[in-house]
């Protein structure tokens, strides 16, 4: 027999990410669920609430951001502590873990995944709210800077922290009913239906806790006029505060995903 | 050329329950090796340490030649060498045949051809079929393509025909058989005894954590040298002899009872026989 090497992680990484777009796009549940959900819910508010917080500023210009930055927790964290106790009950994993595959490979191939369905559900969510809601894109280069690193560290933290929770669903039946509450509550505290500073005082601090808010936050900075940002909590757009305090959640996320993560249910 | 599989004085506890109570055991190169045991006896933990799945207390264990706890980068050369058929996995539902194992492949230095392996677990007309449309037995085959697409030296095959209809387990019997010509050594668990009669040269019991005999089907619990049990009703009640000529002892006694001998029977030990006599019964049962 030839000695050839073993693949490379970064190499089984990539194949595991094609691997898994091919079946995220063959679910088709998920795929409207991921991708389409968040265009209805931006229809639904944006009919209801059609009118302006201050002058230029719509209801839907405020929400888009709020939902992109949900698109972050949806394609990441949500959809990693659901999808991965679901495999580990199947024995998914304990199969991958008896072949030459890392573990670094599995998490190369869902950070992949988690990239390219956010990738698209945030595209055609400003797609849609160009087209059918009014919603205007930013102009200033500055803007499109802080929307990118949002994207990927705010992406990165929510795989991360997914990764980290899915060892806390007992099953993969029992994953969606324990971690979409979650993420729901978080959406509620943290302004993404609501305008923030229109919640009570406790539900900001408890929100504030969470990168959601930071990342709507942020989100908000690059949708909206740099003259909106008087109206924060802070009466400023924190920039500074928003990488900082996503950056500490991704650090956490990774360390627990690392020291925690389990191959098979615990008997 | 060392075993394959090299164990001495595993033992491996859960809490209280010493599930694994000193195990020695050597698997060869190129054989077919069955480990019998009711359901808690210490297989599964046996086999899961063996496979590195697990960890255990104490004992020395090399398989091809490396400790089954490595770890990192050591750990990926090893497993590149092993492949492993689990009990039972039920993933990937949206996924072709062919795309599984050709991903699959991808994780090995020197994957078989993809095709050729769908071929040999007989798949090729499930190929381009989504894995949520086979059957039972099917499934199980494309666990089996799976455990060889990275041409293992070493096979671990847990309990591969559950569910499988008479013809599906012949077939597959066939495929285990060409893997061994093939130089795979293959470690069998089962419950079914005429699998590991057709397919093992050797087999060893296990029952309470410990080995109880290794030994050839044939010989497994000295079935050869006493094939026969002869009984009949004596003079003293129920006479028993084992007997390697029950003829010879049958012809002796009709000579002393002229006519009918008293409630006379003659039955050979099967290997299901020797097994429940040796792991004590029903106390064996799942």
């Amino acid at each position: 027999m030839a000695k050839n090497k073993v693949p490379s992680a970064l190499a089984i990484g990539i194949a595991r990410g094609g691997l898994e777009i091919r079946q995220f796009m063959r679910q088709r549940e998920s795929v409207v669920f991921t991708l389409a959900f968040p265009i209805m819910l931006l229809a639904i508010f944006g009919s209801v609430f059609t009118n302006e917080l201050t002058d230029g500023v719509t209801f839907s210009q405020y929400f888009v951001a709020g939902m992109i930055a949900s698109g972050l927790v949806n394609t990441g964290f949500q959809q990693l502590a659901i999808m991965i106790p679901v495999e580990r009950d199947f024995g998914t994993l304990k199969r991958l873990r008896g072949t030459p595959m890392p573990a670094s490979s599995y998490f190369i191939g869902k950070v992949i995944v988690v990239f390219v369905t956010m990738a698209i559900q945030v595209i055609l969510l400003l797609i849609a709210g160009v087209l059918f809601f009014g919603v205007n894109l930013p102009t200033d280069p500055a803007k499109w800077f802080t929307f990118t690193w949002l994207i990927l560290l705010g992406s990165a933290a929510s795989t991360s922290l997914g990764i980290a929770f899915s060892v806390i669903p007992k099953s993969g039946r029992s994953a969606s009913a324990v971690v979409s509450p979650v993420v729901i509550i978080l959406q509620f505290f943290s302004g993404v239906f609501f305008v923030f500073t229109d919640l009570p005082g406790w539900m900001q601090q408890v929100a504030a806790i969470f990168p959601l808010k930071w990342m709507t936050q942020g989100m908000r900075s690059v949708f909206l006029p740099d003259s909106f940002a008087a109206r924060e909590v802070a009466a400023s757009w924190e920039t500074e505060r928003t990488f900082l305090i996503i950056l500490a959640w991704l650090i956490a996320g990774l360390i627990i995903s690392i020291r925690s993560f389990k191959w098979e249910q615990d008997r | 050329m060392s075993s394959v599989i090299n164990v001495r004085g595993l033992e491996k506890s859960y809490g209280s329950n010493k599930a694994v109570a000193g195990i020695d055991l050597s698997i060869e190169a190129g054989e077919i090796f069955a480990l019998l045991g009711p359901n808690g006896a210490g297989k599964t933990t046996t086999v899961e340490i063996l496979e590195g799945f697990r960890s255990r207390d104490l004992g020395e264990i090399s398989v091809l030649g490396v400790d089954p706890a490595v770890k990192g980068e050591a750990a990926r050369v090893w497993r590149n060498r092993i492949g492993i058929v689990l009990q039972s996995t039920n993933d990937a539902g949206d996924l072709s045949v062919f795309e599984t194992v050709s991903h699959f492949s991808k994780y090995y230095s020197n994957p078989r051809n993809v095709e050729e392996v769908i071929e040999a677990v007989g798949l090729s007309d499930k190929s381009a079929e989504l894995i949520r449309t086979l059957s039972g037995g099917q499934r199980r085959r494309l666990d089996v393509a799976l455990g060889i697409i990275g041409s293992p030296e070493l096979l671990f095959l847990d309990e591969p025909t559950t569910g499988f209809d008479p013809k599906a387990r012949r077939a597959f019997w066939a495929l285990i058989e060409d893997l061994q010509k093939s130089g795979t050594t293959i470690l069998l668990t089962t419950h079914y005894l005429d699998e590991a009669e057709a397919l093992a040269d050797r087999v060893a019991v296990i029952n309470h954590g410990k080995i109880i005999e290794v030994s050839t089907p044939a010989l497994l619990g000295g079935r050869a040298t006493s094939l026969a049990t002869v009984s009949w009703k004596g003079d003293g009640g129920l006479q028993t002899e084992r007997t390697d000529n029950p003829t010879a002892l049958i012809r002796k006694l009709s000579e002393i009872y002229k006519e009918e001998i008293p409630e006379l029977t003659v039955k050979r030990a099967s290997l299901e026989d020797i097994y429940l006599e040796m792991i004590g019964g029903a106390d064996g049962q799942e």
